[in-house]
This record gives structure tokens, C-alpha cells and sequence, in this order.
């Protein structure tokens, strides 16, 4: 449904091509797709009509770079703008000495803020600090039991115990407290209270405080939580908000900042394929900075917040970058490069085939890590692309022998048939499959100095696009000249 | 009085706490105004910041200008009474109403939606207003996934006085639809709603996981699914359309329960899917009780959007 925004550039745009200049005419027909786009995003209105005012303030009389279309320098203009807006980059948590550093959660009800505690307990852990889960959510029901179970699940991960045998993670709850809706509102502050006396006896670093979830226009509960915020005075109170969220994002954002002062923003969900213009209407509406993006429901899927991936997200120019990462993690520097040098000499085998698509397959759904490359989100869901897929390509060449996994032009029509037998798939899908190789052998020689994403990209036939940090996307679809290098970078969480 | 004849009064109620916090106060401008195009861009406004989209707004306030043209409306009183008629012709009553098996059969009413838009809390209000109304309700608890899902879905049924079918957590969220269905049908009940757990749209094997579900509640129950409630959090923005899809392919959903409608948000959304998917809406949530519920009434709905 949704055209990427560049698409919709090169359409408003190709009229702009070979002037040296833009103008202002032009400008402002280009702006009305900038700001539909925004809008498909969830961009909040008032936010997407100041951004369209200083963007079109700061292409106007801008010369074209020699290397860009006009068309791509708006969309690079727009792209530097949202980073801008969404910046500053990840600024780590302030832990205090002496602890414990207190955490409050809040937001509406829904959006993940137990989840979050979890997650970023996790995280803590990792990094060597103690920490207390308290459950200070006394009124959806299993609300504390479901903090309990994520405490204990933290506690059974990486550094849950340390070297002796001592107990990192602690949970503080009193169910006694514990009440049907609107009966237990102010109870929250005294548990709030105790367990901070109790982080403090058991020496615990970091204290998380998982509150209640409560509408931004409710007093009674909005106050409720004020009161914990006298009553402790949390060093960080984060704002737990679904990144699916849409134009109220900013209702309930403003509302929350205003009668808490909150410190970070933690955006949730972003493993959907959601565009997140609500990162943009939060940050500019509270002016706070977004701590972390939540990225799934295990307690390791929290990550730090870029303002260049959500940008090119909003714009609909994919996530990039979080593919590399993700490819970067599955495949070790050394393993990419004795494969490429495979491939370069065309002596690809199945074995390493396979090994890729299952390394491709580790980092997610095939639909969901191809939907973050540039342009296909909308081009993917007809796609019959999916994990069973990868299955049956995977018995497949289990079901070859040694020699035929690496000698492919072994596998006549009787072994084939023999292969598909054996894996239960038809001759015909094992004869697509050697189709399959064959060609991606072939191109993988063809493109043997390219890194795996450009690989990847180049497969599916878009060129290649915005790889590093704040530098802008090419549109064009030509292949690159120069060798595209990955920064590597190793995730601290890990 | 019961759920399923229209009560006004709660939504009236549920709408006023909707009523705080918004940008600006469009009623007034619309109120005793001749339209223009200044008054129809405003609305536009107003539209696209209830979350109907771009092009659905576009849409709907090209209608309007149509019928302005024509003569069929000059004021602004007069563009909300048309919207609402319009609204009402795009979800007529029949479409809203839960669809039961024979009497004498079991219901089965299967409630899917991503990861906490209200399935649960949605569950225990429909689950009430059944039992308020005689029928007795059985639970399938089949959020085998979240921690402590088993015993939120619990809690309600103990206040409510219903019975639940649980499995263990971590086990197949299929094996417990299964057993709940076979329970149904051996107990007699009236009416099986079934808990999932909360799942992205994107997420392939759990969308397989959810149309399993479905395929086990048809086979063990005839005619099942009778119902196939998406419920969809009112602060959705436009990716709901997403969800929307990929619920429907997977599952046929047969209606959306709008759930938190008490915030500021509008739920505007729900008119884009419509009109793209034709899902009706059946129920909106108004609250954390079990009696925050009421029928999806469209007149009421134009109304809050624009609301001061
Ligand atoms: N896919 C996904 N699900 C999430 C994420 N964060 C939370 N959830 C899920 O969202 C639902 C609500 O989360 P919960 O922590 O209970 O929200 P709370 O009501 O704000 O405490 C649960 O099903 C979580 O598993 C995320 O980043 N991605
Ligand atoms: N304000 C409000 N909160 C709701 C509504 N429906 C559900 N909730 C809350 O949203 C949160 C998630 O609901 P739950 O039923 O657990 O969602 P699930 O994960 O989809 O099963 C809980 O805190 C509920 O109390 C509603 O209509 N209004
Ligand atoms: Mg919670
Ligand atoms: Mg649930």
C-alpha cells in the first residue's frame, strides 16, 4: 500500500533532473509526498509540518551535489533533518555511586513496560550490576506474578548469579497489596517505598520500579504516580511507548513528560513492521532522548536507539544497518572471508550454501529481515517467501551425499530423484534448487568483493544503499564502484 | 441491560473521558459555520489525527465536497450528520452483532491480536456480559507463552465465575485449544472463548500457530469459529492495517474489538480497514473492567472525533 518514499520522489522529482538548483515551485511539489509519507508513518501532523518547513528552508537554493539527483538530495535533506530531530545517539543509563540508582516505568497500559523491566535487568546483569525488580503494579491481574517469572528467567541468563553463588537479581513484592481495579490506587507508593529500603539493605546497584499501566488522562492514577515519584525520587523515569503507536503518540507522551519529567523514552515493538514515526513525534514533543528500542518478546531483544535506522525506517528506505548487524552476528569476520574467497573462485559448494541459510534463518523470519532492506517492505508480503521454505531447501542437501554437496554437477536425474525421496520434496524442487545454486554461485562470483548485505541487495536486484552511519542512501540502482566496508561492530549487550 | 442490545448510556460515558486533551476544538468551528474550503481542510486535520490515514481522509472529505457541490449540505452541523450517516451505512447493524451457533450448540469465539492490545482483559468483559445474560462461558486459555498469562486470564474467570481450561506453561497453545473445545462439547456450555497469545503480524510461524488453532476449534466444534475477534488497541496508527491483513489471511477475523478507546486516542484507523479489508467493528473498550464494554456504535464514534 504504502510506496516508499523514494519511489514517490523520483515521481514528483524527474521533472527536477539536469536543473542545477532546486526551486522553490518544485520544492513544494516534492514537500506534499514528503509529508503523505511522514503521515504513513505516524508522524505526528504538527511535528511533520514543522520538519517540512525547515526542510524545504534549508533545500531551497541548495546547489546539487554532482553525485546526487535532485531528488535524492531532498530525500537526503529530510533524512539528515529526522536524525537531527531524533538525536542525540545513545547515551548510556546514569548508574549512581553509591546505589541503588532508582528506574521508574510508566506508560499506558499494553505497551511493554514489564517486559522492559526484564530486558533491562538483563542488560544490567550483564554488565556486572545487582539489581531489584519491584512490582509496583498492583492491579492487572498476574501483573506482579508476571514480574516474578521474568526476574527468575533473569536470573537464570548470563551473570544471573555471581561467581559464588550470590544472587544478582532480587524481587520485592508484597501481595497482600495487591487489589481489583481502582481499589488499590496510592498502595503502589508504599511498595514503591519499602522496596527501596530493601535495595538499599540488600546493597543492590540498580532498583526497577514496573508500575501500573494508566491512561495519561486519568488523575487519579496519573497522581498515584507522581506520589511514587516524591516518595523515591527515581534517577531515570522512562516512558515505555509501542512504536505501532499513531498520532495520539503525542497526546499521551506530552502528558506523561509534563507531570513527571521523564528522562529517556523506551519505544517497544520494534520487531513489527512498523514505520515508528512515533520515535519522531516523542522526541520532539518531550525533547527527551530515546534510551532503547525493544525488539521482541525474550528478555535479550531490547537494543540501544539509532536515529539513523529509524530514519531511513520512517522514510521507508529499510534498516540497514540493524540487517548488517544482524548478519554480523551470525557470521564470524573469518568464516565471511574464507567464504568469499570461495566464491570468488566460483567454488562455492552446497554445504556453504546452506550454512548461509542458516545463518540467514537465525537472524529472523525471511519476510522480516528482507522487509529491513530499502524498497522491499511493500514489494514482500506476496512474496511466498517463508522459513518453510529454507526447511525443505535444508533437507534437501542433507539428504546429498558428500561428494554431491560439493561437487553440485554430480547430481544427475537419478540422484535427484533419489534426493527427493529422501528429503520428501518432488525432483523438480530439488532440480530448482541446483537451478538455484548454480546461479547464486554464479553471481556470488560475479560479486565476490561485495560484503554479505550488498550480496544480499544485489540479489534482489536493488542497488546498493545507505551502509554507513549518516551517510546518505544512493537511490540510482547502480552497483557500487568502491568495496563497501562494515564498520564492525560487536554488540555490547552480547 | 445486556451487551447485545445498544446501551447508549455507557458510551456516552466512556466517549466523555475521550474528551479531554485534544488539539483543538473542532465542533465549535464546525458549529453554525458554512462550509469552505478552509472548514474541509481542517477537517481533514482532524481526520488524519484520529488515525484514519492519509488516503481515507482524502477520500472522505472529497465525498463531502462532492455533496457540498451538489447542494446536499452547507453547514458544518450539517457535514457531521452526513458523516455519521455515511459511517452508519458503511457499518450496518447486522455487522455488528456476535454470530452464534443453533441453539443448543456450542459458540466458539476465538480472540487473536498482537502482543497487549487487550485480548485478555477484552475476553473477561464479552465473557461477563454472556454470563450477565445466562449464558454460561467456558475459557480457553491458550496464551501458553507470556509470563503469568495462564493466571491473569484465571483471576477473571474467578471473579467472574467461569470456568477455564489451562495448559502448562510453554506447551502447545494447539493441545490446550484442543482440550477446551472437547470440554465444551462434553460440558454442554454455551459459549468457548478462546485466549492466544499476543503475536506480531510479521511473525510467520506464530501467524501458522494462531490458523492451527482456528483449524483445531473447526474440526472439534461444527461451524466453528463462530466469531474471530481481532482486537486492535485504539492508539494503533497505520500499521494496524497491517495486522488487520495478516490476522484476516490467517485466521478470517469477522470483527475488530476497538479496545482503549478511554485515552485520547480515536481509533480512526478501524475506518481505513473497513474500507480496504471490510472488517466490521463489533465491540469497543472503554476501560479495565469487565464492564467497560459497549457495542460499536458509529453516530457515537464521529462524534468523540470530533469532540472538543
Ligand atoms: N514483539 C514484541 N513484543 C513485546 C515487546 N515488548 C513487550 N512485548 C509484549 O507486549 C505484551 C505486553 O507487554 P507487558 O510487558 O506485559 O506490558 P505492560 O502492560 O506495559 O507491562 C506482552 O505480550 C509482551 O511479551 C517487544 O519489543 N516486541
Ligand atoms: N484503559 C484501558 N485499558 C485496557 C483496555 N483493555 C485492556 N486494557 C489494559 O491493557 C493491558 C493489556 O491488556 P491484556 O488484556 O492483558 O492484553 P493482551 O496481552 O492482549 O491479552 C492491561 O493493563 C489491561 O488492563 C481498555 O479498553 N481501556
Ligand atoms: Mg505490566
Ligand atoms: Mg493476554
Amino acid at each position: 500500500m504504502f510506496e516508499s518514499l523514494t519511489d514517490k520522489f523520483s515521481g514528483a522529482l524527474r521533472k527536477l533532473s539536469g536543473k542545477g538548483r532546486i526551486t522553490e515551485a518544485n520544492v513544494c511539489e516534492a514537500m506534499d509526498e514528503v509529508r503523505t509519507a511522514l503521515l504513513e508513518a505516524d508522524v505526528h501532523q504538527e511535528v511533520v509540518d514543522s520538519l517540512t518547513s525547515s526542510v524545504v528552508d534549508k533545500a531551497l537554493g541548495t546547489e546539487v551535489l554532482s553525485s546526487l539527483q535532485p531528488g535524492e538530495q531532498m530525500v537526503k535533506i529530510v533524512y539528515d533533518e529526522l536524525i537531527e530531530l531524533m538525536g542525540p545517539e545513545h547515551s548510556p543509563m546514569m548508574l549512581v555511586d553509591p546505589g541503588p540508582t532508582v528506574v521508574m516505568m510508566c506508560g499506558l497500559q499494553g505497551s511493554g513496560k514489564t517486559t522492559t523491566c526484564g530486558k533491562l535487568a538483563t542488560n544490567l546483569i550483564k554488565q556486572g550490576k545487582s539489581v531489584m525488580l519491584a512490582a509496583a503494579d498492583l492491579q492487572r491481574p498476574g501483573a506482579v506474578h508476571q514480574l516474578e517469572v521474568l526476574a527468575g528467567q533473569v536470573r537464570e541468563g548470563e551473570g544471573g548469579t555471581t561467581a559464588d553463588g550470590g544472587d544478582r537479581v532480587h524481587f520485592y513484592a508484597e501481595m497482600d497489596k495487591v487489589a481489583e481495579y481502582g481499589k488499590a490506587i496510592g498502595a503502589a507508593v508504599t511498595v514503591c517505598r519499602n522496596a527501596l529500603t530493601e535495595a538499599r539493605k540488600q546493597h543492590c546497584d540498580v532498583l526497577i520500579l514496573d508500575t501500573a499501566g494508566r491512561l495519561h488522562v486519568n488523575d487519579e492514577l496519573m497522581d498515584e504516580l507522581k506520589r511514587v515519584n516524591q516518595a523515591v525520587t527515581p534517577h531515570q523515569v522512562y516512558l515505555v511507548i509501542d512504536a505501532m503507536t499513531g498520532q495520539d503518540a503525542v497526546n499521551s507522551a506530552k502528558a506523561f513528560n509534563e507531570q513527571l519529567e521523564l528522562d529517556g523514552v523506551i519505544l517497544t515493538k520494534f520487531d513489527s513492521d512498523t514505520r515508528g514515526g512515533a520515535a519522531l513525534s516523542v522526541k520532539q514533543v518531550t525533547g527527551k532522548p530515546i534510551k532503547f528500542i525493544g525488539i521482541g518478546e525474550k528478555l535479550d531483544a531490547l537494543e540501544e536507539f539509532h536515529a539513523d535506522r529509524i530514519a531511513s525506517r520512517i522514510l521507508g528506505m529499510g534498516d540497514v544497518l540493524t540487517l548488517v548487524e544482524k548478519a554480523q552476528e551470525q557470521v564470524s569476520q573469518e568464516e565471511a572471508e574464507a567464504l568469499q574467497a570461495k566464491m570468488a573462485k566460483g567454488q562455492m559448494t552446497m554445504d556453504d550454501f546452506l550454512k548461509q541459510l542458516q545463518s540467514i534463518r537465525k537472524m529472523g523470519s525471511m519476510k522480516s529481515l528482507l522487509g529491513m532492506l530499502p524498497g522491499m517492505g511493500s514489494q514482500l508480503k506476496d512474496l511466498p517467501l517463508d522459513d518453510s521454505q529454507i526447511n525443505r531447501t535444508e533437507a534437501m542437501i542433507k539428504s546429498m551425499t558428500k561428494a554431491e554437496r560439493g561437487n553440485a554437477s554430480l547430481l544427475d536425474g537419478s540422484r535427484r530423484r533419489r534426493i527427493a525421496r529422501g528429503s520428501g520434496t518432488s525432483p523438480n524442487e530439488v532440480s530448482q534448487l541446483v537451478k538455484g545454486f548454480e546461479m547464486v554461485s554464479q553471481m556470488t562470483k560475479q560479486m565476490s568483493g561485495m560484503g554479505m548485505v550488498s550480496r544480499l541487495k544485489a540479489m534482489s536486484g536493488l542497488g546498493p544503499a545507505a551502509l554507513a552511519g549518516g551517510q546518505m542512501p544512493r537511490l540510482s540502482g547502480s552497483t557500487p564502484q568502491r568495496k563497501p566496508k562494515f564498520k564492525q561492530r560487536k554488540r555490547k549487550s552480547r | 441491560m445486556g451487551l447485545f442490545k445498544t446501551a447508549f448510556n455507557k458510551i456516552a460515558q466512556g466517549l466523555t473521558k475521550t474528551r479531554t486533551g485534544f488539539v483543538g476544538g473542532l465542533r465549535s468551528v464546525l458549529a453554525g459555520k458554512p462550509i469552505s474550503d478552509g472548514l474541509l481542510a481542517d477537517l481533514e486535520t482532524r481526520m488524519i489525527a484520529s488515525d484514519i490515514g492519509v488516503a481515507t481522509s482524502r477520500e472522505l472529505v472529497a465525498d463531502l465536497r462532492a455533496a457540498w457541490e451538489r447542494g446536499e449540505i452547507e453547514t458544518g452541523d450539517q457535514v457531521l450528520a452526513y458523516l455519521k450517516d455515511q459511517l452508519r451505512a458503511y457499518y450496518p447493524d447486522e455487522d455488528r452483532a456476535l454470530r452464534f451457533a443453533e441453539p443448543g450448540a456450542v459458540t466458539v469465539i476465538l480472540v487473536s491480536g498482537i502482543n497487549g492490545s487487550g485480548k485478555t482483559t477484552s475476553i473477561a468483559k464479552i465473557a461477563k456480559s454472556l454470563r450477565d445474560e445466562g449464558k454460561t462461558v467456558l475459557l480457553a486459555a491458550c496464551d501458553t507463552f507470556r509470563a503469568a498469562a495462564v493466571e491473569q486470564l484465571e483471576v477473571w474467570s474467578q471473579r467472574l465465575g467461569v470456568e477455564v481450561v489451562k495448559g502448562k506453561q510453554g506447551g502447545d497453545p494447539a493441545a490446550v485449544a484442543f482440550d477446551a473445545c472437547a470440554a465444551a462439547v462434553a460440558r454442554g456450555v454455551d459459549v468457548l472463548m478462546v485466549d492466544t497469545a499476543g503475536r506480531l503480524h510479521t511473525q510467520d510461524h506464530l501467524m501458522r500457530q494462531l490458523t492451527k488453532i482456528r483449524d483445531i476449534c473447526a474440526k472439534k466444534v461444527p461451524g466453528a469459529p463462530h466469531e474471530v475477534i481481532l482486537v486492535l488497541d485504539a492508539t494503533t496508527g497505520q500499521n494496524a492495517i497491517n495486522q488487520a491483513k495478516v490476522f484476516t489471511e490467517a485466521i478470517d477475523v469477522s470483527g475488530i474489538f476497538l479496545s482503549k478507546l478511554d485515552g485520547t486516542a480515536k481509533g480512526g484507523i478501524v475506518i481505513a480497514i473497513r474500507e480496504q479489508l471490510n472488517v466490521p467493528v463489533k465491540f469497543i473498550g472503554v476501560g479495565e473492567t469487565p464492564d467497560d464494554v459497549e457495542p460499536f456504535e458509529p453516530g457515537a464514534f464521529v462524534d468523540a472525533m470530533f469532540a472538543e
